[in-house]
């Protein structure tokens, strides 16, 4: 196919000013990304440039087929590592004829959030650690795994290397430089605890942009996987029985908890956060309940605990930030599932301006 | 797949001065190398100035669940040759929080025995023929052999060229110049005596650097093989009967042996190994009793002797080393799953500082 190959990379810089934009929004399960291109002139550096766009929605469970039209707000821009040139992806968010956010629009909320003034002072910081299964794409089983039967028992896989410890790779390794051209602040990957598992790290990002950065990065992954013929799964336990879940834990800080005495502010806010599991654990994806059991490096889902360097509790604490006394921490509890927009702006909310 | 090779292939260094390094380092059986990613601000040559990284050890049998971290110190760069541009492969070694090295840490205590005056005066070099066999992915068998059978006896692949007699070349090249890009002194490889059995050499190197060239290689060759969909081992008599073993033969010198009158120095350290027998082979890789049978070019297990030209001998003196009276020695004991930074230093202790 060398030939198709040819002319998707073609360079129309040297041709033509105009540029391919790709609008990406997120469909009526609140986790299925849509997308749809268009020509613009260019080139474009700000989302405010972009103009607002417009799809059936009655086509995503997200309007009725007599009144389908949804309006699409650009709202951050990156490179497009797959057109390349001043090709862009635009992550977007959804709103009526009228103007109102549509119910799947979680970015709206997460933006008042953290605009709200208290919040903008203590400059939040996120790093997400997204986990995602690879499946074979004819049957739903993960790649690599024999079908019909199981690999040999955890223990080799998490960050493996060979044939027969480390399955797609290609896959990853794609995708952090496809990210990292996009723009995305990719922080890491590593292959993990279960075979065909992976995680990459999207962070620091501050505020809304955590969640713009992890949607477009998933995006990217999902179009590289469509590339390699094989299926994306961010089901949080996609396999029963003695192999790990997926999650994406959230790590998180404040400007207080990164300053000196910031071991203190921190313990407060897990503090606030134990006081909120049961909303909080509502809000961190769908099955949730299949993978937190307390085994596989979980907490139970319906036990609050927090410990320094603790792999089992619902919150850890890094040895770095216990010995200087400031830093970070990180909420284990989210599921690869998670709506990021919805986890890190209640994280925020919760820790600076909720009052028990 | 040419856009998934596309992506891979991004030549990052155009759009930001980030970097990606890759953090290795050996997981708790000692054998199993285990890597994952960072990005960096870079580009960066010096080890030091890499930050220290952590990982979780209750996966990989070197820490409990409750409290998981293992420290992981960078201590030599290499160029990545599968990600290449300023991006870099890191050997590490880990530590506990608290700054001591885990158990199954050998680099620790090698760097000690190199640093010492005495060793680091004589400039010990070491070259490692590293020997491994290639095996299909889906059994548990050479590649090249047929299912349920054998090929024809050994005599026709040491060295050998045909789709008869060389099975798995592509690897062995591709792994030869992405060594040599890397930065690792590779001086050769040859097919050996076995088919679907390589070896590579690593040298000369000075002191802990040996060590560290050669995990690093073992890194890239599994790398390689995993790219290949082929398992690699390092099983030291991966079939049993009439089919040679795999070693890690390991040549020496020091500056005294390459100096006039060397041999006699040689001839006095050939003994004090003989002296400490045991307690080399106890540390020279599980399972070298079913290789060092006395057959397929070894010597027994229970027998410590030396000869020039003795391929039957635990150390082999080189005709050219006789002939001008200085020179090295190789000593063919070390299976193929030795540890380079246990045998190199304990070579040095044993010669250089151990008084019988």
């Amino acid at each position: 196919m060398s030939s198709l190959s040819h002319l998707i990379n073609l360079d129309l810089g040297r041709t033509t000013k105009k540029i391919i934009v790709e609008y990406i929004w997120i469909g009526g399960s609140g986790m299925d990304l849509r997308s749809k291109a268009r020509t613009l002139p260019g080139p474009v550096t700000d989302p405010s440039e972009l103009p607002l766009w417009n799809y059936d929605g009655s086509s995503t469970d997200q309007a009725p087929g007599n009144d389908s039209e949804i309006i699409l707000r650009p709202q951050a821009i990156f490179k497009d590592p797959f057109r390349r040139g001043n090709n862009l992806l635009a992550m977007c968010d959804c709103y009526t004829p009228a103007g109102d956010p549509i119910p799947t629009n979680k970015r709206f909320n997460a933006a008042k959030i953290f605009k709200h003034p208290d919040v903008v002072a203590e400059e939040p910081w996120f790093g997400i650690e997204q986990e995602y299964t690879l499946l074979q794409k004819q049957v739903k089983w993960p790649l690599n795994w024999p079908v019909g039967g199981f690999p040999g028992p955890q223990g080799p896989y998490y960050c493996g290397v060979g044939a027969d410890k480390s399955f797609g790779r290609d896959i990853v390794d794609a995708h952090y430089k496809a990210c990292l051209y996009a723009g995305i602040n990719v922080s890491g990957i590593n292959g993990e605890v279960m075979p065909a598992q992976w995680e990459f790290q999207v962070g620091p990002a501050t505020g809304i942009s955590a969640g713009d950065q992890l949607w477009v990065a998933r995006y990217i992954l999902e179009r590289i996987t469509e590339i390699a013929g094989v299926v994306l799964s961010f089901d949080p336990k996609p396999i029963p029985g003695d192999w790990n879940g997926a999650g994406a834990h959230t790590n998180y800080s404040t400007k207080s908890m990164r300053s000196d005495g910031g071991i203190h502010v921190i313990k407060k806010a897990i503090e606030k956060l134990g006081l909120r599991h049961k909303e909080h654990i509502a809000a961190y994806g769908e099955g949730n309940e299949r993978r937190l059991t307390g085994r596989h490096e979980t907490a139970d889902i319906s036990k609050f605990s927090w410990g320094v360097a603790n792999r089992g509790a619902s919150i850890r604490v890094g040895r770095d930030t216990e010995r200087e006394g400031k830093g970070y921490f990180e909420d284990r509890r989210p599921a690869s599932n998670m709506d990021p927009y919805v986890v890190t702006s209640m994280v925020a909310e919760t820790t600076i301006l909720w009052k028990p | 797949m040419s856009l998934l090779t596309d992506l891979i292939n991004l030549n990052l260094s155009d759009c930001t001065n980030k970097i990606i390094a890759e953090y290795i380092w050996i997981g708790g059986s000692g054998m199993d190398l285990r890597s994952k990613a960072r990005t960096l601000s870079g580009p960066v040559a010096d080890p030091s100035k890499l930050p220290k990284w952590n990982y979780d050890g209750s996966s990989t049998g070197q820490a409990p669940g409750e409290d998981s971290e293992v420290i992981l110190y960078p201590q030599a760069i290499y160029r990545d040759p599968f990600r290449r541009g300023n991006n870099i492969l890191v050997m590490c070694d880990a530590y506990t929080p608290a700054g001591e090295p885990i158990p199954t840490n050998k680099r620790c205590n090698a760097a000690k025995i190199f640093s010492h005056p005495d060793v680091a005066a004589e400039e010990p070099w070491y070259g490692i023929e590293q020997e491994y066999t290639l095996l299909q992915k889906d059994v548990k068998w050479p590649i090249g052999w047929p299912l349920g059978g054998y090929p024809g006896p050994q005599g026709p692949y040491y060295c050998g060229v045909g789709v008869d007699k060389a099975y798995g070349r592509d690897i062995v090249d591709s792994h030869y110049k992405a060594c040599l890009y890397a930065g690792i002194n590779i001086s050769g490889i040859n097919g050996e005596v076995m088919p679907g059995q390589w070896e590579f050499q690593v040298g000369p190197s000075v002191g802990i650097s040996a060590g560290d060239e050669l995990w690093v290689a073992r890194y890239i060759l599994e790398r390689i093989t995993e790219i290949a969909g082929v398992v690699l081992s390092f099983d030291p008599k991966p079939i049993k009967g009439d089919w040679n073993g795999a070693g890690a033969h390991t040549n020496y010198s020091t500056k005294s042996m390459r100096n006039d009158g060397g041999y006699e120095v040689i001839k006095k350290a050939i003994e004090k190994l003989g002296l400490r027998h045991k307690e080399h082979i106890a540390a020279y890789g599980e399972g070298n009793e079913r290789r060092l049978t006395g057959r397929h070019e070894t010597a027994d297990i229970n027998t410590f002797l030396w000869g020039v030209a003795n391929r039957g001998a635990s150390i082999r003196v080189g005709r050219d080393t006789e002939k001008a009276g200085k020179g090295y020695f190789e000593d063919r004991r070390p299976a193929s799953n030795m540890d380079p930074y246990v045998v190199t230093s304990m070579i040095a202790e044993t010669t250089i500082l151990w008084k019988p």
